[in-house]
């Protein structure tokens, strides 16, 4: 029979399983030549170290170390858990645990949200696009560009017009968007009158097939003033070419204070204030997120009373990811040179400086009036409960932002869910875990469904359950003070 | 390390769940305490020896069924051939195909033989058997892919009505499907009839050598399939809406013979958001695209 195929003798059917997938009963897979039993209900174990996602299932195998049934390390997530849309029936899932001597109620549900989206951050100087400009993903709208962040650009995708108040397909487009977003999936978006960026959640934009590789430290006015010290003496003139804000150092506060004296550099583009200068090209995908490849471009002609022959100049941009280094002829017409070493060090420094570009995806959501009700039969009780920080909301165990003001709309971070926690509906709208953590007194005083809660340990045997780790970096879901995600 | 059969009620307290190796069965009765406590008791006691009987006849239950061929020995394996069997001329099947549909008979059979029930399901993974006392009805809702659950629509089934067996197929689902649909759920007489007819309208909604369609011989993925070395589907990727209506028309056609052939009342195929309805003689809002609320998920 197969070469690394596993026979799996849990039942009559003995099954030949390859590596990488499941028998017949979809419990038990051949994992690395292992039989192991996989289940699809997530629930976080708050594992001690980072390991496997996916460990074995009530102590069955020898290696497993931990006991996890009615031990508040436990923490059973929204994931999986089914829902009651559009029932006003209990949650799927109530359950009760013992978290440092006060019983702790937990509200798991997946929520399904129309109104919701993700707020997808760029970490990158380039130009996308106006702002205002729609995004497209598959030839549909699926969102539009909002504001420009410090070295980052902000893009709004889905939101309820696009799922619901557009075309058929348009709906189903920015579900699929989402949905893949939100479960670590890339997606292809393409700004009107602008570029194409394949974004996912933790990975570098590729914009325009060019991947980012790094966020710029400051605008190109920072960046003189960062790196003033080192570049003098060594350069007679540095320009930081920026879309933003361009600097140029002998007229800048920090080469003035240096003792720089002037070059009578002239730079193309609006003065700001001395040394830092807007639109000096057209935004785009080039140096520092213009549009230029020449940064010898944005320059006129030096002023012929103040320039001499040999005069140094850099030019480099926000992430030193572009640099060139002139010296002026005669004619004081700049000379492309070689870059000496002893510039060298400082157009590694600002790379340095510079940080991993990211794609980051905050989902937004809010939770309706049923999926309010399916935790309490008074669901205005719920959003209180939730201001006066007596209940904590947590997404497939996740920290959660809750906006202020009414209902509960909250934001959380994709990339500190379990994988593949949410799920769509064709309706269309995106399905997302969400679980409600509160005292069990204050559950009762605001209308629970006491009766129906369970205790932890009559859920943990008897559901098809699938247990990963805790991500460390998040707080303990049940720990006693609800705290703000950091 | 072999596993029993494990028997529990769910959390509800009314539905049983039956779990024994490859099969998952959830019932419910409607009846008095007593009545359902004899029932569940029958249903138990027929399900501990059902995995055996049919690994008992694997190899011939995994074989293609022809139409002469001789009919295997267990009453629930007799009961898959007798599904498969109309079928077996013009294309392949194996008895495997109404495995499902066949376990939730068989269980139903013992439920309501044990006694008198108002109406009852078995669940067999999504292949249902029904029971409906005179004027009883079920509303079943229908999702398309169970790694996303959600309805697309439902049916309801009425007593006066002959359905009482409701089976879904596709590629997403559990078992290996040669056609390209999401989901194709199929009201027949009996719960292995709907099985074996959803999975011949699934593996005809097709788009026969389609560069979006990947497919994999089975064997490659379970060296044992009782599919051997037929290509099954794999991954589909998002087809032209022209693409989708001729794969759709394709298993339209094979649904409306099968309707005729009196092996099937009703079919609903889906795929890539379209739906295609075939049949539909049943009372109003049957396979209706509706949120429903009620009883029987499956897919």
């Amino acid at each position: 029979m197969a070469d690394d195929a596993i026979r799996c003798d849990a039942c009559p059917v003995l099954c030949y399983i390859k590596p990488g997938r499941l028998g017949a009963c979809d419990r038990y897979g051949n994992r690395d030549g292992q039989l192991v039993r996989v289940d699809p209900h997530v629930v976080l174990d708050r594992a001690r170290s980072r390991g496997e996602r996916v460990v074995p299932f009530l102590g069955r195998e020898q290696d497993w170390d931990g006991n996890i049934v009615g031990s508040p390390g436990t923490f059973v997530t929204a994931i999986g858990a089914g829902t009651t849309y559009p029932d006003y029936k209990p949650a799927p899932f109530i359950i009760s645990s013992q978290v440092e001597g006060v019983d702790m109620v937990t509200v798991v549900t997946e929520g399904i949200f129309s109104y919701c989206g993700v707020k997808v951050k760029i970490d990158t100087d380039r130009h996308l696009g106006p702002e205002r400009n729609i995004v497209r993903a598959k030839g549909e709208a699926v969102g539009h560009v909002t504001t420009s962040e410090y070295g980052s650009q902000m893009l709004s995708l889905g939101g309820v017009r696009h799922l619901t108040g557009g075309s058929r397909r348009e709906g189903t487009v920015t579900c699929d968007t989402l949905l893949k977003l939100c479960n670590g999936g890339a997606v292809e978006l393409s700004v009107e009158d602008g570029a194409t960026v394949v974004v996912q959640a933790g990975q570098p934009p590729i914009i325009d097939s060019v991947r980012e590789e790094r966020m710029r430290v400051g605008c190109g006015s920072a960046t003189i003033g960062m790196f003033a010290k080192q570049w003098f003496g060594k350069v007679d003139e540095v320009v930081v070419v920026d879309d933003h804000i361009t600097g140029v150092l002998s007229e800048h506060q920090a080469g003035k204070l240096l003792g720089v004296p002037e070059t009578g550099i002239r730079i193309k583009g609006r003065r700001s204030t001395p040394g830092r200068y807007f639109q000096v090209a057209e935004p785009g995908t080039g140096w520092g997120g213009t549009n230029i490849d020449d940064p010898l471009s944005i320059l006129q002609p030096f002023k012929t009373k103040i320039a001499w022959p040999r005069l140094r100049v850099l030019m480099v941009s926000t992430t030193g990811e572009h640099h060139a280094y002139y010296e002026l002829d005669e004619k004081l017409k700049p000379v492309l040179k070689d870059l000496p070493p002893t510039l060298q060090e400082s157009v590694a420094r600002i790379k340095e400086n510079c940080e991993p570009a990211l794609c980051t995806v905050l989902f937004m959501g809010g939770a309706g009036g049923s999926l309010r009700a399916g935790v309490t039969e008074n669901p205005v009780r719920l959003t209180n409960s939730v201001r006066e920080a007596l209940t904590r909301v947590t997404c497939g165990g996740a920290p959660v932002y809750i906006w202020p003001g009414g209902g509960i709309t909250f934001m959380v971070d994709v990339k500190r869910m379990p994988e593949n926690g949410f799920g769509y509906v064709p309706t269309p709208a995106l399905v997302a875990p969400i679980e409600f953590t509160l005292k069990l007194a204050d559950y009762a005083e605001l209308g629970g469904y006491v009766d129906q809660v369970r205790p932890l340990e009559s859920i943990l045997p008897e559901q098809g359950q699938q247990h990963v780790q805790a991500l460390p970096r998040n707080p303990w879901p049940l720990t006693k003070t609800p705290s703000t995600p950091s | 390390m072999r596993e029993p059969a494990q028997i529990r009620l769910l959390p509800d307290g009314r539905r049983l769940y039956l779990h024994h190796g490859p099969i998952d069965v959830i019932l419910e009765g409607f009846a008095s305490t007593t009545d359902l406590g004899l029932a569940y008791r029958a249903a138990t006691n027929r399900f501990v020896t059902i995995l055996d009987e049919l690994c008992g006849e694997l190899t011939i239950l995994r074989q293609p069924v022809q139409r002469d061929a001789s009919a295997p020995t267990g009453v629930i394996a007799r009961r898959m051939f007798a599904a498969v069997r109309p079928y077996a001329n013009e294309t392949f099947i194996t008895p495997m195909a109404a495995v499902a549909g066949a376990v939730a008979e068989e269980i139903l059979r013992a439920m309501t033989d044990a006694a008198p029930l108002r109406r009852a399901y078995v669940n067999d993974g999504g292949d249902i058997a029904l029971h409906l006392a005179p004027g009883e009805h079920f509303v079943v809702g229908m999702i398309e892919r169970p790694d996303r659950p959600s309805l697309f629509g439902s049916a309801t089934v009425r007593s006066d009505h002959p359905v009482r067996g409701i089976a879904t197929s596709g590629w997403c689902g559990r078992s290996f499907s040669l056609g390209i649909a999401d989901a194709v759920t199929v009201l027949a007489d009996r719960a292995a009839m709907a099985d074996a007819a959803a999975t011949i309208i699934a593996n005809a909604v097709n788009l026969p050598d389609h560069p979006k369609v990947q497919r994999v011989p089975a064997r490659d993925l379970v060296p044992d399939s009782d599919l051997g070395d037929l290509a099954v589907t794999v991954d589909v990727g998002e087809l032209a809406s022209a693409e989708v209506t001729e794969a759709l028309d394709s298993g339209e056609t094979m649904a409306s013979e099968l309707l005729s052939k009196g092996l099937i009342y009703a079919a609903a195929l889906r795929l890539q958001g379209e739906t295609r309805l075939v049949g539909v003689p049943l009372p109003e809002r049957t396979f209706e695209s509706h949120m429903a609320t009620e009883s029987l998920m499956h897919g």
